[in-house]
């Protein structure tokens, strides 16, 4: 009974949808707001990709709150996750094994190879394709690769922690010294530059290394609590 | 294969992506797949919020090459789905750290034993005794006493 009572929930869903989209205007949509900030973005911001512009300079109070409630996600994960006194005896007793020599050399030859990709999407992110959010967790992917391989070495939560405030707090520091500097707040600063050249976009590129750095450190945080 | 119907196909794939993680959601006993459902229905989601925003004659809103000359998709529904997608990485993980706190707690993620291991802990800490299934008959005598007519008893 419950599951027909769901079977057909879903399936008035699924007719709700199709009813909606058929009256959609799909693959020809009339952009209002996105058409106004296809033309203004790039001489606003001077960033070659739009995406970027969105979300740093017409959204940046909003990827202020997303991060907060990343934040809040991974502080919480945490907190859940604390080892109790009944755990650590249990760790204590049983320490964990080596992943062997293979998987070892393989995150060591990984490790800077996920770096540089990781620090080159987060420093394009105005230009191509990217940006802090895909390249944090790239960063945070090199360092479990190598928590992986080595379960007894752990990275530091304290250098952890300390990365990630220092980030958050530098993504608000920008924000404020443009607020005090006569604007509004996250109002894009600095010289435009060129368009399309790695130093272009005033803040966009230091907004989104503050924000990957942020991820990365929060997500390699969150991985660390959920292997131990 | 010609433009209208790949978007068909994109559409339809999102909307069954969402129902059927509506159905996981509904359905599934276990705690893990029912996040598992969550995050189907979530990419279901963000896919039709991406195709809000798609148009055939154009390309990625990023100025190079191609888009210089040509129209570009609409940028607001990407910027859309990118924080959707982070804040639903965050949830996942908090979802699946809870569950690990639950499993070492009570040693199942069934929702039904989860259940009732809840009631009876909650019944045992207030010293009561726990419910019974509503189905269960009130005494053991199911049936109303039969009336005995002043005739028969005399």
């Amino acid at each position: 009974m419950h599951k027909l009572a769901s079977l057909l929930f879903a399936m008035g869903l699924a007719a709700l949808l199709i009813g909606l989209a058929a009256q959609l205007p799909l693959g020809m949509t009339p952009m209002g707001v996105g058409q106004a900030i296809l033309e203004r973005a790039p001489g606003e911001t001077g960033s070659a990709n739009i995406v970027t512009s969105v979300v740093l300079a017409y959204r940046g109070i909003d990827t202020l709150g997303e991060l907060a409630i990343l934040f809040a996600a991974a502080t919480v994960a945490g907190l859940v996750l604390a080892p109790s006194i009944h755990a650590e005896s249990q760790a204590k007793a049983k320490p964990r094994d080596d992943a062997g020599l293979v998987l070892r050399a393989g995150s060591d030859l990984l490790f800077p190879l996920l770096l540089t990709v990781g620090f080159y999407i987060v420093l394009h992110g105005h230009l191509t394709p990217g940006g802090g959010f895909q390249g944090g967790v790239v960063l945070a992917a090199a360092f479990f690769v190598s928590f992986l391989a080595r379960p007894a070495k752990q990275p530091s939560h304290v250098g952890i922690t300390l990365i990630e405030a220092l980030a958050g707090a530098s993504f608000i520091g920008i924000g404020l010294a443009a607020f005090f500097g006569g604007g509004a707040f996250l109002q894009p600063l600095l010289d435009k530059g060129t368009l399309g050249q790695l130093v272009s976009a005033g803040s966009l590129p230091l907004l989104y290394l503050a924000v990957g750095l942020k991820v990365g450190a929060e997500l390699s945080g969150l991985l660390a609590h959920l292997a131990e | 294969m010609n433009p209208p119907d790949l978007i068909t196909i994109l559409i339809s794939g999102g909307i069954g992506l969402v129902a059927i993680g509506a159905v996981g959601m509904a359905v599934s006993r276990h705690l893990l797949r029912l996040v598992l459902a969550l995050a189907l229905a979530e990419a279901g989601a963000n896919l039709l919020l991406v195709l809000a925003g798609y148009r055939w004659d154009a390309v990625a809103p990023i100025l190079t090459g191609a888009a210089m000359t040509r129209p570009m998709v609409d940028p607001v529904p990407q910027a859309l789905v990118l924080t959707a997608i982070v804040i639903g990485v965050g949830v996942q993980a908090l979802a699946v750290a809870l569950l690990i706190r639950v499993k070492e707690a009570y040693g199942t993620l069934d929702i039904r034993e989860l259940k009732t291991r809840v009631e009876q802990e909650i019944c045992g800490a207030a010293g009561i005794a726990p419910p019974e299934s509503a189905n269960k008959p009130g005494s053991s005598q199911p049936y109303p006493v039969p009336v005995t007519t002043s005739r028969e008893s005399a």
